[in-house]
């Protein structure tokens, strides 16, 4: 659950305020961007994301090398599951 | 997914090893203590023991969620799952950590609603579905996870739903470390600071260790590499006789941390005046529990909690390997009754875990010393 899953964000809700749709590895799922509200976030931003929430804003190469990182330690697969998990979304 | 392991690059990691081999000499034993599990965890996969002189040792610290919820505690929140009309969610981790009767997996084989969640916001929308159940958050972790439930709870209270709490369980990483450096058998040099908390609380709560009791902390990566700089840093300044706090993952972690999550913490939660730790015991102020704004959504009001303290299984010395006094294999139980299928103590059972990650990667090869 400290996993830190690297994902881009691709658009955000317009029915609620905070979420965005973020791709990680290309599975698109929305995730809370509420804490982010203060360096502001954008489309194409990519973030480090915990239990559905995105928590800190990195570089694209940082998040490659977190994906990297993932992989190395044979979790991706766990973090997609993570990912694909979240059923806060609306739908996908 | 489809990246590749290219990022270990053997000549760096040569360079940063034989730098800190050189750094740290001979004569002196050096002790550090990496706080974070998701360290733990990363140390063993990738074997760095083996890439460090046999006089720098890294001790295993107190930060896994689930390794240092007591029985209790866990007693607890079943009793609760056990009630009329109720579903229990919690993250995955904690599916499978024993209570006294069994673990909550065990639980929901007997029938009990006991339902995994990757986001409390998830337990949250279980909430919104089913109104004619109550659902409880299983809440555990350290910073990294606090805010999520917390931004869940102010969730819940602005949308009025009310057949939702949380179980709070969540911990303090701080405190932990003032303990362990109170305690009388505290042998540590220095400290890897823990990554993903610090993006929440940032690195002004770890001064104390340096300026009170002239420990170096250096928050690190979780990268071969970053753990292996992080470590060259804290013999740098061991080195120097200098003690500061030190910040290897400034890519991720900003200074002061992260304002709006501390917040969000601050209103949805007040500090207990003492909690128990597994291995560690009764340490003050050192856990949330649900603030009184929001006690309608607070499981601990809502429900009768026995309350119950539990002593861990005897044989099991989940104590001692916390405290890093015991390696893991210097348990009685370690790889016999206890391994990751039939977990009898904690830290067998997340992969942060000192034992589970160990049992992975060490117990197997048996080229590497205990």
């Amino acid at each position: 659950m400290c996993l830190a899953i690297p994902g881009q964000i691709v658009e955000f809700s317009t029915e609620q305020a905070g979420l965005a749709k973020v791709d990680v590895a290309g599975v698109k799922r929305n995730v809370n961007v509420s804490l982010l509200q203060d360096e502001g976030v954008a489309c194409g931003d990519w973030v480090l994301i915990h239990v559905g929430f995105a928590m800190s804003k990195i570089e694209e190469s940082q998040a490659k090398d977190q994906l990297r990182m993932l992989s190395a330690l044979g979790e991706d697969e766990m973090a997609m599951d993570e990912i694909r998990g979240y059923s806060f979304a609306e739908r996908e | 997914m489809k990246y590749v392991d290219e990022f270990r690059d053997p000549q760096l990691i040569a360079n940063v090893s034989r730098e800190i081999a050189r750094l740290a000499g001979a004569g002196r034993h050096y002790r550090i203590m990496e706080v974070c599990g998701g360290h733990t965890h990363a140390i063993y996969r990738h074997g760095l023991k083996n890439l460090l002189p046999p006089n720098v040792e890294l001790i295993h610290g107190p930060g896994c969620p689930v390794c240092v919820l007591p029985m209790g505690r866990v007693d607890d929140g079943l009793s609760i799952a056990q009630q009329r009309d109720v579903i229990m969610t919690a993250f995955g981790d904690m599916m499978r950590v024993p209570g006294t009767r069994g673990t909550p997996l065990e639980h929901k084989a007997r029938g009990v609603d006991i339902r995994m969640v990757y986001s409390p916001l998830d337990a949250l929308r279980i909430a919104q579905s089913t109104p004619e159940k109550h659902v409880v958050f299983f809440a555990i972790g350290f910073e990294t996870t606090a805010p999520s439930t917390a931004l869940t709870l102010a969730r819940a209270r602005a949308l009025g739903i009310k057949n939702f709490s949380v179980f709070c369980n969540h911990v303090t990483i701080v405190p932990a470390i003032r303990a362990i450096l109170d305690s009388p058998d505290m042998r540590l040099d220095a400290f890897v600071g823990p990554g993903h908390v610090s993006t929440v609380t940032g690195c002004r709560p770890y001064e104390f260790i340096a300026r009170d009791y002239g420990k170096p902390v250096v928050i690190s990566g979780f990268e071969p590499l970053d753990i292996l700089e992080s470590i060259l840093m804290i013999l740098r300044q061991l080195r120097s006789g200098e003690a500061r706090v030190e910040n290897q993952y400034r890519r991720i972690v900003p200074w002061e941390g992260n304002l709006p999550a501390l917040q969000a913490i601050g209103e949805a939660f007040e500090l207990r005046p003492y909690f128990e730790w597994r291995g560690l015991g009764f340490i003050s102020q050192s856990a949330l529990k649900v603030s009184s704004a929001f006690a309608a959504w607070d499981a601990e009001v809502q429900f009768e909690v026995p309350g119950i303290r539990v002593t861990d299984p005897k044989a099991a010395q989940c104590g001692e390997v916390l405290k890093g006094v015991l390696k893991p294999p210097q348990c009685k139980l370690f790889g016999k009754e206890c391994n990751p299928e039939h977990p009898v103590g904690a830290l067998m059972v997340s992969s942060e875990g000192a034992c589970a990650a160990y049992y992975r990667y060490v117990h197997l090869s048996e080229s590497v010393p205990a």
